[in-house]
């Protein structure tokens, strides 16, 4: 008798809870997409790439359309007119402006508002530091959070000096974007706001760009030596490229 | 050898704790770093001192219980667990500084032992496969490709030491889970699974209070096992998929 109440696989010789923690599945449904990516580590970091890799593409080009410059006031003057009829008749005037605007907008509050959430549960995760402290990751990969926050301040500060003009130095004048250019880059902080910020923007990209094609899944062994090449060839042309019209202005190459 | 040790030391999971100062002489350049400190503890128990409470178990690298973060490096200078570190890797009159690893989800026991079972619940969640077992089926009967059978023994080789958290700066855990899904994730007895499996484990890494991923590399540089960090890609390439197929 004692042999068969071992051989019973019943309830009662096997506690609930034994089952249960065999099969502690979540078997509950599940939440939609957006809440999945939303709420977990690496869903938000997929935010954080896609968003990334939106502003990075504009940059490429707003990079691309700012050495227009060179090229002298009435060239780089249209060439700003022309961006507020892209897609006319199609769209109405400034139309396509507004709607990169507003997908730019979206991206950098998606990618600051989880830069922060993920910062946050990063610093809650490692409370107590180790008394015998090594720094051993890049200098990129270090200073990703400040170098935000440099970024996050700077883009506000560019908007209200170029876009808005309401910290411009000298007379804004709508529609005269060479002029304003210049007018920027007569002052020493201004010189000094934007490169340091450029600077930031290179290795915020060298470890960013690279980082987002793992957390997107697209690095592998194999691919790994192109995407690091692919990451410091952006840094570096991004950081050349935006850096020139400064040091252009400031040596009276573009005046 | 003659070392001075730089030692954590806390009595429980409430007691502050401090770094304790001891000299241990005699040390021989062919002991392992764990029978150094059983030579600290022999002196501290003959002096009726309480001694050093460490983890360890199989002493052959293959258990994943040691632990230890020395000079600031998990499992000490040498890529491998702190039971396959020898005394040799030291020199005399150095100074060592011996720590638990550090992570919310790995609170201090004593000492230097840390609760891992944080690492268990995430198995839990989805580490295991389905599929009867009963006698071994015939090696053939179930083909695999010889890549994938590769790829799922490299990640089979994680001893769940808990390395890569103690070494992540955001103390995060996707190197061992990433380990644990890839493994799985591969092989065809795993794929009924596939999905729930990632999405399960990574959830449960997340409620476990791990940090996330930043891609700095110290997880797979501290790995006794070599666990790469494309293991981190390759799991979030799961989970984009699989939020995208599973059923809701
Ligand atoms: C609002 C200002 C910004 C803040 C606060 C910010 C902050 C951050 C932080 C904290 C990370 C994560 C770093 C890590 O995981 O180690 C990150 C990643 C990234 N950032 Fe930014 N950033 C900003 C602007 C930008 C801009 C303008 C770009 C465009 C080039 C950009 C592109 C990226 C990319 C591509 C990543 C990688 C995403 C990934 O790791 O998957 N960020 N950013
Ligand atoms: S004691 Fe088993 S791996 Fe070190």
């Amino acid at each position: 008798m004692e042999m068969r109440r071992f051989m019973s696989w019943t309830d009662e010789d096997f506690p609930s809870s034994v089952v249960s923690m065999a099969l502690a599945t979540r078997t509950d449904r599940r939440p939609s997409m957006t809440r999945t990516l939303w709420d977990s580590s690496v869903g938000k970091k997929t935010i954080m790439a896609v968003s990334g890799l939106v502003m990075l593409g504009y940059l490429v080009v707003h990079m691309l359309g700012n050495l227009k410059i060179f090229f002298g006031s009435d060239e780089f003057n249209h060439y700003a007119h022309w961006l507020r009829t892209l897609g006319e008749p199609f769209l109405h005037y400034e139309w396509a402006l507004w709607i990169v605007r507003v997908v730019l907008v979206a991206a950098v509050v998606l990618h600051a508002v989880s830069a922060y959430q993920l910062s946050r549960r990063d610093l809650r995760a490692r409370p107590t530091a180790y008394v015998h402290r090594k720094a051993r990751s890049s200098y990129a990969t270090r200073t990703m959070r400040y170098g935000g926050v440099i970024l996050a301040l700077f883009i506000v500060w560019h908007i209200l000096d170029l876009t808005t003009g309401t910290v411009h130095s000298g007379g804004f004048q709508s529609g005269h974007p060479y002029q304003n250019v210049l007018d920027t880059f007569s002052t020493w902080y201004g010189n000094v706001i934007y490169i340091v910020a450029v600077l930031a923007l290179g290795l915020h990209v060298q470890h960013g760009f690279w980082s987002a094609a793992q957390t997107l899944g697209v690095g592998s062994a194999t691919r790994d030596r192109v995407l690091k090449t692919l990451a410091n060839v952006l840094a570096v042309v991004l950081t050349a490229g935006f850096v020139s019209v400064p040091v252009a202005v400031m040596t009276g190459v573009v005046s | 050898m003659k070392l001075t040790l730089r030692v954590w030391r806390q009595q429980n999971a409430e007691a502050p704790g401090a770094m304790a100062t001891y000299e241990v002489d005699g040390i021989s350049q062919d002991m392992s770093f764990l029978e150094m400190l059983d030579t600290l503890n022999e002196e501290l128990i003959l002096g009726g001192d309480e001694p050093v409470a460490f983890d360890h178990d199989c002493r052959e690298g293959i258990c994943g219980a040691c632990s230890l973060v020395i000079n600031g490096d998990a499992h000490g200078p040498e890529r491998t667990t702190t039971c396959q570190l020898h005394m040799r890797s030291f020199d005399d009159g150095d100074t060592i500084d011996i720590e638990p690893w550090r992570a919310s989800a790995f609170p201090v026991v004593k000492d230097l032992v840390v609760d891992r079972s944080s690492f268990d619940r995430i198995i839990q969640a989805g580490g295991y496969i389905s599929a009867p077992t009963g006698t071994a089926p015939d090696a053939h009967a179930t083909p695999v490709p010889k890549p994938d059978a590769d790829s799922a023994f490299e990640h089979a080789e994680c001893i769940g030491c808990g390395a890569c958290v103690a070494a992540c700066p955001n103390g995060s855990a996707m190197l061992f889970t990433s380990a644990k899904v890839n493994h799985l994730n591969v092989l065809p007895q795993g794929a009924p699974e596939r999905e729930t499996r990632v999405l399960d484990m990574v959830a449960t890494m997340d409620d476990e209070g791990f940090g996330g991923c930043t891609l700095t590399g110290e997880c797979a540089t501290a790995c006794p096992k070599g666990i790469p960090l494309p293991s981190i890609t390759a799991m979030n390439k799961e989970w984009l998929r699989a939020t995208r197929k599973v059923r809701r």
